[in-house]
């Protein structure tokens, strides 16, 4: 690998405080759309205790090895690597097993990151919920986060806990991800509205996705949305996410304007009715 | 939203349930911050306003001391409409009972950021 020559990685944790608010199906997705636009991609599981990001890349029965047989050098790092079928700039690591009993330490997370970082472009950290050991570990390794919410006081007040944190470590920069946002809610004002937020945790706003069902047919098959160009419009917000990720400038997306695309449409439509595809 | 909740709305009685969390976490977030209780945040407002009021005449009900956070940056706010001031001798005795001598009052706006402590408000000279 050309690994001299490159820039650096960029080492992004990708965090929230509490949990369920999207970290992994965030992780999954920049990281296929990442690779689809040519950058090399490791997706590193830090939550080992419930590994999930296996599942949302349809990986989970390709999982042999772990960071820690890395680290214990049992394996090499590359025989550690799931690297994705269909996206081959895509690997994961996870980073332990659940039966696993001891925790990494920071300084393990921090090796086996540097080590990852050695030949690619990006790494995603998806970090655990909460702020304790889990958070420390996922974050010792981090330049960068993408702290990911929804519009819900409870998901926002848990990050900026953790902004807090990430400021105190030195971690920048910090931007937001606002996900689950109903459009009809936010115009009722029946929903804290993306101004409100971005006020509110004085963050810059990397990426806008909408409450959308197709995050979850995607999740059921193990193919994230933007494996298969699919034009949902969280498929389109990830997308749009990885591309300012590389520094492009791309317009944020509307809440209000925001409908289904025509393909998408269609191909539910088709979905429904014939109960194929 | 409920056929009852628009009808609330409609006639000015409830604010949206947004805008309640807007500043519900304003204000929750102002405490988190500054890891000062409302309790804490209480006793403080009422020392406050006792050395306020050696010095001027406020109106306590109208009184109100509190956490804002703007950018991340949380500054303690305090709104004590002034009635008037206090007769001269009654101020020397205030400036005495805080050890300083003969120092007339300050006519600062009552606004203090957090970095200050009260008492270094209360000294200033006035410009
Ligand atoms: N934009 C969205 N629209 C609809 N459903 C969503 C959206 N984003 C996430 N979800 C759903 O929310 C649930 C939680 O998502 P996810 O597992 O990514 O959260 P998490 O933050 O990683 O959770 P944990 O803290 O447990 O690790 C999943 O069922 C997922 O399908
Ligand atoms: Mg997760």
């Amino acid at each position: 690998m050309d690994a001299v020559t490159s820039a650096p990685a960029r080492i992004i944790l990708i965090c929230s405080g509490k949990g369920g608010v999207g970290k992994t199906t965030l992780t999954a997705n920049l990281g296929i759309a990442l690779a689809r636009l040519g950058e090399r991609t490791v997706v590193l599981d830090a939550d080992f205790g419930l590994r999930n990001l296996d599942l949302l890349l349809g990986l989970e029965n390709r999982i042999v090895y772990t960071a820690q047989e890395v680290l214990a050098e049992t394996c090499r790092l590359d025989q550690a690597l799931v690297k994705h079928k269909q996206e081959p700039n895509l690997a994961l690591l996870p980073a332990g097993n659940p039966r696993m009993l001891e925790w990494l330490t920071p300084e393990d997370m921090q090796k086996i990151v540097a080590m990852v970082a050695e030949r690619s472009d990006f790494v995603l950290i998806d970090c655990p919920a909460g702020i304790e050991d889990g958070f420390k570990n996922a974050a010792a390794a981090a330049r960068e986060a993408i702290v990911i919410t929804t519009p819900e006081v409870s998901a926002v007040r848990d990050a900026d806990r953790v902004i807090g944190l990430l400021n105190t470590r030195g971690v920048e920069p910090v931007q937001l991800v606002l996900n689950r946002v109903r459009p009809k809610m936010m115009a009722s004002q029946e929903m804290l509205g993306v101004e409100d937020v971005t006020d509110i945790l004085a963050l810059p706003l990397v990426g806008l996705v909408v409450e959308d069902e197709q995050v979850i047919v995607s999740t059921n098959r193990g193919e994230p949305l933007t494996l298969n160009g699919n034009g949902s419009p969280a498929a389109r917000a990830y997308q749009n996410i990885a591309r300012r990720l590389r520094g492009e400038d791309v317009p944020m997306e509307d809440p209000s304007k925001q409908r289904r695309g025509l393909r998408a449409r269609l191909m539910n439509r088709i979905r429904k009715t014939t109960g194929l595809i | 939203m409920t056929l009852f909740d628009f009808l609330q709305r409609l006639l000015g009685r409830q604010k949206p349930s947004g805008t309640m969390a807007k500043e519900r976490l304003q204000l929750v977030l102002a405490h988190d911050r500054s890891d000062l209780n409302p309790e804490l945040l209480e006793q403080m407002r009422r020392e406050i306003l006792e050395v306020v009021q050696r010095y001027v005449e406020i109106d306590i009900e109208e009184g109100d001391v509190s956490l804002e956070t703007e950018d991340r940056v949380t500054a303690l706010v305090a709104n004590l409409p002034i009635r008037r001031a206090r007769p001269l001798p009654a101020l020397v005795a205030a400036a005495a009972a805080v050890g300083m001598a003969e120092k007339p009052p300050a006519e600062d706006p009552p606004a203090f950021a957090l970095p200050h402590p009260p008492e270094e408000e209360a000294e200033r000279e006035p410009d």
